[in-house]
């Protein structure tokens, strides 16, 4: 991916991240610009199935060639899956930063919060 | 006005009415509260001439008694083993002795190397897949680990063994209360971890269990069954070793030990009076991200020649600040550098004939001793290098006579454990004869039979 993408059907957090929601489920993973950001990753340190994560909290850590970064959560709730497939091919964060690159999906325990996220064309203003 | 400081009395007064104060008295009582100020002059002693300072530091020193004045039985974690000539000849080469760690580390390639094959040393001996360059010594390397586990796994409890070296069990409590681990230490039975107890303590809010092979009182440990008890827990299975036993015990990475560590120094370092030495750290594949220190890699350059890095700094402090698995970013290169020499020097059944002749040496002194009168086996576990009685006497008064003839009868065990009041921790290195066994015999015999009689006639 030589340019930045956005996607229009997920919403964003000023902290690089993308959620997608699906009734009280949210998938999250981090942007284009947070992975371009990192550079390439090479390891993924997930939660464990059943924490609670907190809207603007860390949740996980993505390590890079260059540095290690927390993940902030977009929303509050509790984490009922971990993509699997990033312990053995964390790259896939470079790769395919919206779809096999995705982090966890949260049980969201407040939906409320949805609406302090930004939608695709108020996060890409932000990046100036 | 001290004669070592350089300040004038011009130089104070020109200081002093800069900053609006009249004298240094003013000053400090506009900053120093009184409460807690002393209102007296340190007691110290009148200065001394160079001369008289000299030769009171002489018969201080004097007093020091190097392992290599007496026959020594002293181990308990260090031991007075042979240091071949190669050593001292490679260690004190100035490319090794000299150098500060390089800001840029792979401009010294040799250095690299050095702890690259230093870790697969480590890796081969201990049987585990991931080895650091070292750390400062055995105890911090338990406490190491113990924060590796906290950082794997969250778990609030910590197990140990209270065979486990006092100074280990120390720096763990220590480090612990810092990130908030509760501690628990599990009693012995018949001079090793009361396997009863140790099963009963580890439930699922256990983050580490800690163990030590052979224990402090010499014992070997079924180290498989005190791992394995662990297994349905969450906890990660720490163990320390004795580097020169694992020529003869299974490796612990076949017993289901997940992090080895332990004191290097009888792996080539002197004792020299208590240090520096190195401590060991070795792990599973699966807690390399969370292992503490350096660790140097290999690797090819652009014309595809063997060279060495540094890998996996992202752990490390200058890159994960606060977060980093451990604030030593340093490790003991020179005295690693003993250690994988010593190891190289031995070689894979050196190390084992090594491990055999121990076995053999202390096997006959502990029958020798067992039989003097006055003197009992604290346990009768199998034992390697080391291993513990009690005699019928104050031990402290048995060692001062043991010094005396020229003896360092060993560790006493009542100095850590109030349950083995007269206990004594008697450690054989390869430089231990049968006659200077012979003689501890006797003079163990003659030094307990005096102090009876001493009690004798007091009572």
């Amino acid at each position: 991916m030589a340019d930045g993408t956005y996607p229009e059907g997920l919403l964003y957090h000023p902290e690089h991240d993308w959620c997608q929601i699906d009734g009280d489920v949210a998938t999250f993973g981090i942007t284009w610009f947070a992975q371009d950001a990192l550079g390439e990753v090479v390891f993924f340190d997930p939660p464990t199935v059943g924490d609670t994560v907190t809207k603007d909290e860390s949740y996980a850590e993505v390590e890079s060639v260059k540095a290690v970064s927390d993940v902030i959560a977009p929303l509050s709730g509790e984490i009922v899956e971990v993509n699997e497939g990033l312990a053995d091919a964390p790259e896939t964060i470079n790769s395919d930063p919206y779809g096999d690159g995705w982090l966890v999906k949260v049980k969201l325990s407040d939906t409320s919060e949805v609406d302090s996220l930004l939608d695709q064309g108020s996060y890409v203003q932000g990046l100036g | 006005m001290s004669r070592y400081t350089a300040v004038t009395p011009d130089d104070l007064k020109e200081m002093l009415a800069t900053i609006g104060v009249a004298s240094l008295d003013e000053l400090f009582d506009a900053l120093v509260p009184e409460g807690v100020r002393l209102e007296r002059g340190l007691e110290l002693p009148d200065g001394m001439t160079e001369q008289d300072v000299y030769d009171h530091l002489r018969a201080l020193a004097a007093k020091n008694v190097s392992a290599e004045d007496e026959v020594s039985f002293l181990g308990a974690g260090m031991y007075d083993s042979y240091v071949p000539a190669l050593i001292d000849m490679l260690v004190t080469r100035s490319e090794f002795l000299t150098p500060y760690t390089p800001y840029q580390p792979e401009i010294s390639q040799g250095g690299l190397q050095v702890m690259f094959e230093y870790q697969t040393a480590i890796s081969e001996l201990t049987g585990l897949p991931v080895s650091n360059a070292s750390v400062y010594e055995g105890p911090s390397a338990l406490a190491a680990a113990g924060y590796l586990a906290r950082l794997a796994n969250k778990k609030g409890k910590f197990v140990i063994s209270r065979a486990v070296h006092p100074h280990s069990r120390e720096t763990l409590r220590t480090l612990a209360v810092g990130y908030g681990v509760e501690v628990v230490e599990v009693p012995l039975r018949d001079g090793v971890t009361d396997p009863d107890a140790w099963a009963a303590a580890i439930d699922d809010d256990t983050s580490a269990v800690f163990f030590q092979n052979p224990n402090f009182l010499g014992a070997v440990e079924d180290a498989e069954a005190l791992a394995g008890a662990a297994k349905n827990s969450p906890a990660v299975v720490v163990a320390q070793y004795d580097p020169i036993t694992l020529g003869i015990l299974a490796a612990p990475g076949e017993v289901g030990v997940d992090v080895a560590i332990g004191e290097g120094q009888q792996l080539g370092n002197r004792l020299d009076f208590g240090g520096p030495s190195f401590g060991f750290f070795a792990a599973t594949e699966a807690y390399l991200r969370r292992m503490p220190g350096r660790i140097a890699g290999e690797t090819k350059d652009v014309d595809g020649r063997r060279g060495f890095v540094l890998t996996l700094q992202t752990r490390e402090q200058h890159i994960r600040r606060e977060k980093a698995t451990s604030n030593i970013c340093t490790s003991q290169a020179l005295n690693a550098l003993a250690g994988v020499v010593y190891l190289t020097w031995l070689g894979r059944e050196g190390i084992v004939e090594l491990g055999d002749l121990l076995l053999q040496r202390t096997a006959y002194a502990r029958e020798t001793l067992a039989a003097v009168d006055g003197v009992e086996l604290l346990h009768e576990q199998p034992v390697i290098r080391e291993f513990a009685v009690t005699v019928d006497a104050p031990v402290d008064a048995v060692l001062e006579r043991l010094a005396a003839a020229g003896i360092n009868g060993g560790y006493a065990l009542g100095r850590d454990y109030e349950e083995y009041e007269n206990g004594l921790l008697i450690a054989l290195t390869e430089q231990r004869t049968r006659e200077q066994i012979d003689a501890l015999a006797s003079e163990l015999g003659a030094a307990v039979a005096a102090e009876r009689a001493t009690v004798g006639a007091s009572a």
